[in-house]
């Protein structure tokens, strides 16, 4: 009997970049439900149009730089970007903006790097950035969260379909987001006078209607992808953690000029999006333990920054880029001690 | 129970070792054919000591390690050599080796059995040589000489026992602690004796082996010499404990340091399996001729650990095992994890070899491309040396070895953990394995040329140095014959005779000094030469018993090897060079007088007063006609040199010196037949 010569080891963990991208997309499904319910069809519509594109641009660039494309496709990569820009964007926004927004996301900030595991940057962040700085009328326009429409309940799919198809929107249906209200509503009042007159604070739990449970929702399917080992809690805690020690440092018991609450920061906005499905893209964070604990923590401090002092009422997607810049230095100044060595060394240093 | 640490990494595998301990160990029946293979482990090549057709007893000598490497080997059954030569052996090549083929006879019959229970009172250099002798070596590893391991020169303070057996699929360790734990712990008491009764002895155990944990404890219970306590060390399971690093961290919290021994620590390491083969070599004078060996794996119907004689023949145990061939996917010598693909089983086993695993489809990864690195991490988290797998594996795809360095490749252990987890299916390990061969590759490349640099340089000095040496002999001469001409000129002048007979005496003496210099400056050179040698030599046997300690790999020692024996040579060389230098020295001075230096510088002064004298008493004609003579003699040799120069300078001087002489002899011969005229 003459056997194939092969390596050790001969046996192999269940876990599979496939499998891994497979769990993140299983994971998003909740806080999919919750938007979907909150804020109607517009999410579904972004899912369909942006995994259609991103397939496309994928399967093409592949193609074009000579690559197995069914090799590539099958690894979810593109899927993931695409589900994580569609959940980002307004629903009900214009059709363009999300083919905009998604190839932008694969063919810049992914393929022109050399495709999965090379960007620099997180793409989905990237394809955000881009429309967001390009188009800020149509991203700034969210739909009413369920518990402010009047008849309880959004429009259905065919209205919904076309105004995706034309761009013009639905009357009536748009408002402000709570980050957005706050940032531009407070001035002049006193926080609690602020929530006390806007319904979508008034009437909320946490931390703005709507917005708490999509936020709650993103938190579930998180720990669900730590329980299942997909990525360690080091990126996530600290980013919670620093953005939560940051409102408490500024919090000044809710005068005129107030940067928001805790719970504003933590439960609005992309906060939990950012925090379990974003940063912990491991491509383009830092490495090791240590360092995903101090990207973590820096992107938390930049998400507060952006959004007390900066112009937009969100900050994460800017922030995560700063942080995927910051990642490579983070990595030179955290390597790990290795077995038997006194101390460790920095990645530029050369052997002995 | 001991207090345990906590190590870094780490991954929990499925263990499968329950299907391989539902009976007890169980002996095989005799294969009719062994060969036992000359070259056990890594580089080390053991020398026959019988010859074709010669019948053997079981246990007898049949090969002998070269001094200091490698274990001897024995018959593991009695009957008869029938061959010599290459055959296939158990290693990833497949590549054929040296083995001895024996015949068996069914007889089974032992040499006689030399047995020491009493070994504590032999002297430990004489057990040392015994356990050598005996083919003790090291069954968990690779297979290190136990002997040179227990003749620790530093002082030992634990005494670690590796019980861990962390691979998945092995349970050849964990059945001999469930059967045999009592002489188990008979030999941790020889090792312990050997290096000097350390304060410690602990066993380091994963908890996934109650009992075997339960007969250690009732066989430590049961020991009447409590004096030397046993301790247990438990920790929970998890790959790859059984590391010798790991364990020494785990059981002590200390880190070995990047490249150091365990002895620097004043630990030494030894395997359960190791220990009981010690046991069995001293106590009841059995040499190593078998081992217990693990079958399993999906592909064999009978699972279970046997006694092996080493040279069984792999299929002889797969067979025995009812292996279904079709189910067979791989064969897979050692653990699923560090293992070894066998590329056949038409092999003989070795001291080593701890396991066989007859995997089927479902026990095997399967071959899939490797995806892009994800930079997901899993592979650092699990690294139990906490190196950066993705980095090292970037490094090592642009072989940027400084970088590989700087990132501690050699501080990896080759554990497999990271490839194990790499969700992209990226094979990790063996991109370190090749960029550690590669980075060796080059220094060995670069010790060899520094070697070749050296000897051209030390070349160059010795030419240089012969230059300098004819130089200055030349001078001499020159020096003594313009005194020579002075002082005839003087005579001519019709001033004292014996002024040129004192110049000759002068130049003879600084011609003869100018000889001398060489041999004392030849036998300084030599012995020089051979100190320095003799230091290289050092070097070279130390790195290469370091690099066998570690268990470096085969084209590594082949390496150290060659610039051992390179450099045995050079001191043998230079040593010869000096006897026949002292033998001509004293031929030479035996028969002259007390001081041999001065001997030769005396002749020629008694030659050169000799030949004044004569010339004194000469005639004018009859001198010119001895100087006629001289020159005529001086020609022919000049001649004679310049037929055999080669050089072409030295040629030029050398035809331009003859022609001076020539002109001089004409000269003197046209005088002196004017003499001869009257006129
Ligand atoms: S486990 Fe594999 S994919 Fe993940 S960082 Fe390591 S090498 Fe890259
Ligand atoms: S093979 Fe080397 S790099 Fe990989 S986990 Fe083991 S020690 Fe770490």
């Amino acid at each position: 009997m003459v056997f194939k010569p092969v390596s050790s080891p001969h046996r192999h963990g269940a876990l599979s970049t496939a499998r891994v991208m497979q769990w993140v997309l299983l994971a998003l499904i909740p806080g999919i439900a919750v938007l979907t319910w909150q804020f109607g069809w517009g999410t579904l519509i972004n899912i369909a149009i942006a995994t259609v594109t991103a397939l496309l641009c994928e399967a093409a660039a592949l193609s074009l730089r000579g690559r197995p494309v069914g090799f590539y496709l099958r690894d979810y990569s593109a899927a993931v970007t695409a589900l994580l820009l569609a959940v980002a964007l307004p629903p009900l926004a214009p059709w363009w903006l999300v083919v905009i927004a998604t190839a932008s996301a694969v063919l810049i900030a992914k393929q022109v790097y050399g495709g999965l595991g090379y960007n620099p940057f997180n793409p989905a962040m990237v394809g955000y950035v881009v429309v967001l700085i390009s188009f800020p009328l149509q991203m700034s326009s969210w739909p009413t969260p369920l518990g402010l429409l009047s008849d309880a309940s959004q429009p259905s799919l065919g209205p919904s379909l076309a105004a995706v198809a034309t761009g013009t929107g639905i009357d009536g249906w748009s408002g402000a987001t709570p980050l957005d209200l706050f940032k531009h509503g407070v001035n002049g009042q006193l926080v609690s006078d602020f929530v006390a007159a806007q319904p979508l604070f008034s009437q909320a739990l946490l931390a703005g209607l709507g917005w708490e449970w999509v936020n709650l929702a993103f938190l579930a399917g998180g720990v669900l992808l730590l329980a299942k080992g997909i990525f360690t809690w080091h990126a996530p805690v600290a980013m919670l953690g620093s953005l939560a020690l940051m409102a408490l440092l500024f919090w000044d018991g809710g005068s005129s000029h107030s940067g928001g609450s805790l719970l504003l920061h933590l439960f609005s906005g992309a906060t939990m999006l950012g925090a379990f499905f974003i940063i912990t893209d491991p491509v383009s964070s830092a490495v090791s333990t240590r360092g995903r604990l101090i990207y973590g923590a820096l992107i938390g401090v930049l998400i507060y920054l952006i959004r007390v002092w900066g112009n937009y009422p969100d900050g994460v997607a800017f922030a995560v880029l700063l942080g995927n810049f910051a990642a490579p230095f983070i990595d030179n100044y955290t390597l790990p001690r290795s077995y038997g060595h006194s101390r460790a060394r920095r990645a530029t240093e050369q052997s002995k | 129970m001991r207090k345990v640490w906590q190590t870094p990494g780490g991954i929990h595998p499925a263990e499968n070792k329950l299907q391989s301990v539902q009976q007890p160990i169980q002996p095989l029946p005799l294969p009719p054919r062994l060969w036992v293979a000359l070259n056990q482990h890594a580089g080390a090549v053991a020398k026959p000591l019988v010859a074709v057709g010669e019948r053997v007893l079981k246990g007898q000598m049949i090969a002998r390690p070269q001094p200091d490497s490698g274990t001897a080997l024995h018959a593991p059954s009695s009957g008869t050599v029938v061959a010599i030569g290459p055959h296939p052996i158990a290693h990833p090549s497949g590549l054929p080796a040296d083995c001895i083929e024996i015949v068996c006879d069914g007889l089974e019959q032992w040499i006689d059995r030399d047995r020491h229970p009493d070994y504590r009172s032999l002297p430990r250099s004489e057990l040392l040589v015994m356990i050598s002798e005996r083919g003790v070596a090291g069954l968990g590893g690779a297979g290190f000489p136990t002997a040179i391991k227990l003749a620790s020169d530093r002082p030992i303070e634990l005494l670690l026992i590796n019980a861990t057996e962390c691979e998945p699929y092995i349970t050849a360790d964990d059945s001999l602690l469930r059967e045999r734990a009592e002489q188990m712990l008979v030999g941790i008491d020889i090792a312990s004796y050997l290096l000097g009764d350390p304060a410690e002895r602990v066993i380091g155990i994963e908890d996934n082996k109650p009992e075997a944990i339960a007969a250690l404890r009732t066989a430590i219970a049961a020991r009447s010499d409590k004096a030397a306590a046993i301790e247990l060390a438990i920790f929970p399971t998890k790959y790859p404990s059984g590391g010798e690093k790991q364990l020494i961290q785990i059981v002590t919290g200390r880190e070995l340091p990047s490249g150091a021994l365990p002895a620097e620590l004043g630990i030494v390491c030894q395997n359960v399996g190791t220990l009981y083969a010690l046991k069995r070599a001293i106590v009841d004078g059995e040499p190593l001729i078998s081992r217990i060996t693990t079958v399993t794996g999906k592909a064999c119907l009978r699972n279970g650990n046997y006694e092996t004689l080493i040279g069984t023949p792999v299929s002889a145990l797969l067979g025995h095992n009812q292996l279904q061939p079709q189910r067979l996917a791989r064969l897979i010598m050692g653990g699923p994890m560090m293992g070894v693909a066998l590329p056949s089983s038409e092999l003989p086993t070795v001291k080593t070899s701890n396991c066989f695993i007859a995997a089927d489809a479902s026990e095997v990864a399967p071959e899939q491309p490797a995806q892009p690195c994800i930079r997901c991490g899993l592979c650092a988290e699990a690294c139990p040396a906490s190196l950066l797998p993705q980095q090292l594996y970037w490094h090592a795809q642009s072989q940027q070895h400084e970088k590989l360095e700087a990132h501690n490749l050699f501080d990896c252990i080759e554990c497999g953990a990271c490839s194990y987890v790499c969700p992209s299916n990226i094979p990790l390990v063996q991109y370190f394995r090749a960029g550690k061969g590669e980075i060796r590759q080059q220094r060995a490349e670069k010790a060899k040329s520094d070697f070749a640099r050296e000897r051209f340089e030390f070349r160059q000095q010795r030419l240089e140095q012969q230059e300098r040496d004819k130089q200055a002999k030349r001078e001499a001469r020159k020096l003594a014959a313009e005194q020579a001409k002075a002082a005839q000129a003087q005579g001519d002048n019709g001033a004292a005779e014996d002024n040129s007979a004192a110049a000759l005496i002068a130049a003879a003496q600084a011609r003869a000094a100018a000889r001398m210099a060489s041999p004392q400056q030849q036998r300084d050179k030599l012995t020089r030469a051979i100190t320095s040698s003799r230091a290289r030599l050092q070097a070279a046997e130390d790195k290469l018993t370091q690099a066998q300690h570690d268990g470096a790999d085969h084209s590594q020692l082949q390496a150290l090897q060659a610039a051992q024996a390179a450099a045995a040579q050079k001191l043998q060389l230079a040593e010869q060079k000096l006897a026949e230098l002292a033998a001509t020295d004293s031929a030479s001075s035996s028969d002259a007088s007390a001081a041999p230096e001065l001997d030769a510088a005396s002749r020629a002064i008694a030659k050169a007063r000799d030949s004044a004298a004569a010339r004194e008493a000469m005639s004018p004609s009859e001198k010119m006609a001895s100087d006629l003579a001289a020159l005529d003699k001086r020609l022919a040799k000049l001649q004679e040199k310049l037929e055999l120069c080669e050089d072409s300078e030295q040629r030029q001087l050398l035809e331009s010196s003859a022609a001076k002489l020539q002109a001089k002899r004409d000269a003197l011969h046209t005088s002196s037949q004017g003499d001869q005229h009257g006129i």
